[in-house]
């Protein structure tokens, strides 16, 4: 499939400004954020910018962003309605969020309401992005339980990695916690995308040149002429192969870069203190970014449709 | 509204004869030569006389190769475009209702009007029946040429899709395939029409009749029995073919 910038921008700016409200809303739920403004509104406005900035990415890639706003009428159908909606309903316990600490309401049970609404609509929504990928039977690299699992948890490890860097920086002592629960989902990712990868490896679609086209499987029917001579969109939107012949290579930078270095990075920051602790808890961020984004890319890149039965391909 | 509806009063659809096409292209040329002033007009072309061109089409022709021990191999031309598909996951995913499935008739369409060019449609397709036209950001698809099948100024012998009135060869047939005493319904039982990919669930109504057994012998072929070697069977031959036999037997 071709790796849309916007898409990717969207999936993982958007996965990681839930993550981040997620845990913050978490550890507020358990009275583990210090009362201090400053820290809340700069971790809600970055939480914010970054689901903000992904879902605007989103509509770039439409051909008619002026028309996005009919994408919320069919969620009974369709997960990237779902995902519009829950988008949309997520923005209400954020903007309530930035009211309670701008105007430092002191009502316990009212910000815990809107904390526990926060991290539910945040997972829905998380949730409805993986499944607009989950559910195309088409796509044999996402019609599988990674895809759900994945997002998920990349969401929650690229937010816990943010507040970690928060943390650190203002020295709180949640520090630790949330530094706990980065790794924690560091390692889990880590664990995920390589389960992915090896299924990704053993399985191909249900689909092959044979029943595509009813005339005799793999080995007996080949492409000998397609339609024409030059590319088409198809080819162009879901026939993309560039990554395939780099594939081990940016899979181990996207391991390294995502998962290996942010854990030894954040282990750094536990143990050291000062400016170091505080630019191990940077490069933490900025490495895990950077995989996440290679990560990403390779879902898109890596996965194969059916349609390129069509075109030659034995096996999608 | 893109929910699917649970039943159509018809499964209009095609009957198409991998036996009979001879790979023309001819309803590929005329599809696009109907549509681009129909429903779905224009059907774009990027950069038409450069290097590198490229364009909407609703129907195209695959041509493969089928390895056969015993037969030996065949070539099979392909035509393939929209199957309006009975569960069609190509209106499910659309986000806004532009892609819906007519309860009428089975045609599946897009609103052009309300289409956002997401292209999650054509992601869902597993056919390749989508086309996504870049110069007006919308996505495209065949329609059946519902401006013509239902065209009262046409003859009725003429409101038939494009493609099909256009096939030199009769390669390709249009009916109802929900009605089963149809003529298309008939054709595809008799022949043992099949579905496309039928594991990916969307029930496409369209269907592709086998290329009939190979046949070897010239007799198979109608052949005259006159043209088929006959030796040892001199009926019918003349005194001087009867002498010469006789001469270069010894």
């Amino acid at each position: 499939m071709h790796p849309a910038k916007s898409v990717i921008f969207f999936t993982t700016a958007s996965g990681a400004g839930y993550g981040l409200l997620i845990w913050f809303a978490l550890f507020s739920l358990l009275n583990r954020i210090p009362a201090d403004r400053d820290f809340a509104l700069v971790v809600l406005g970055v939480s914010f910018a970054l689901v903000t900035a992904g879902l605007l990415s989103s509509t770039a890639h439409l051909g008619h962003p002026e028309r996005a706003w009919r994408a919320l009428s069919q969620w009974r159908t369709s997960w990237l309605s779902r995902e519009g909606v829950a988008a949309i309903l997520a923005y209400l316990p954020i903007f309530a969020y930035f009211y309670v600490w701008f105007m430092g309401v002191d009502d316990p049970d009212a910000v815990a309401a809107i904390a526990a609404s926060a991290i539910v609509l945040a997972l829905i929504t998380v949730y409805c992005t993986a499944m607009i990928y989950a559910s195309l039977k088409t796509i044999r690299a996402w019609y599988n339980r990674y895809t759900v699992i994945g997002y998920l948890i990349f969401s929650l490890m690229t937010g816990a990695v943010l507040l970690t860097f928060f943390a650190h920086l203002r020295q709180f002592d949640m520090r630790d916690e949330i530094a706990a629960a980065a790794l924690l989902c560091l390692g889990l990712g880590l664990m995920v995308k390589q389960a992915y990868w090896r299924f990704l490896q053993a399985s191909s679609s249900v689909s092959d040149i044979g029943t595509a086209t009813g005339l005799g499987g793999p080995g007996r029917t080949t492409l000998l002429e397609g339609p024409h001579t030059e590319s088409n969109y198809l080819l162009d939107e879901m026939g993309y192969r560039i990554a395939r012949k780099h594939a081990d290579k940016l899979r181990i930078y996207a391991s390294v870069l995502g998962f290996v270095l942010p854990i030894a990075l954040i282990v750094g920051a536990v143990f050291l203190s000062g400016w170091s602790e505080v630019l191990c808890a940077l490069f933490a961020v900025a490495f895990c970014c950077t995989g996440i984004l290679l990560e990403r890319w390779l879902f898109f890149a890596e996965a194969r449709h059916v349609v390129t039965l069509y075109y030659g391909e034995a096996h999608a | 509204m893109t929910s699917l509806p649970t039943s159509t009063d018809k499964k209009l659809g095609l009957v198409i004869d991998l036996d009979i096409c001879v790979g023309c292209h001819a309803c590929a040329v005329n599809c696009k030569e109907w549509n681009t002033s129909g429903h779905s007009a224009p059907l774009t072309d990027k950069n038409p006389y450069g290097g590198d061109p490229a364009g909407v089409w609703f129907n195209r022709i695959h041509t493969f190769e089928v390895r056969d021990e015993d037969a030996g191999s065949r070539t099979v031309h392909f035509p393939k475009s929209c199957l309006h598909c009975e569960a069609a996951p190509c209106v499910t995913v659309c986000p806004t209702g532009a892609s819906y499935k007519r309860e009428e008739d089975g045609i599946v369409l897009v609103n052009a009007d309300t289409c956002i060019g997401c292209k999650l449609c054509s992601w869902a397709c597993p056919y390749g029946a989508r086309e996504y036209d870049e110069s007006v950001g919308v996505m495209k698809k065949c329609t059946l040429c519902i401006d013509k099948i239902y065209n009262e100024t046409l003859r009725p012998e003429s409101r038939v899709p494009a493609c099909v009135s256009t096939c030199p060869a009769g390669a390709r047939h249009f009916g109802d395939l929900g009605d089963p005493d149809s003529e298309v319904s008939k054709l595809s039982a008799a022949r043992g029409g099949y579905a496309l990919m039928p594991e990916q669930d969307c029930k496409p109504v369209n269907r592709y009749l086998p290329p009939r057994p190979r046949k070897k012998a010239a007799a198979d072929l109608g052949a005259p029995d006159r043209l088929q070697a006959k030796d040892g069977d001199l009926d019918g031959a003349g005194f001087l073919a009867r002498l010469v036999d006789r001469v270069l037997s010894r």
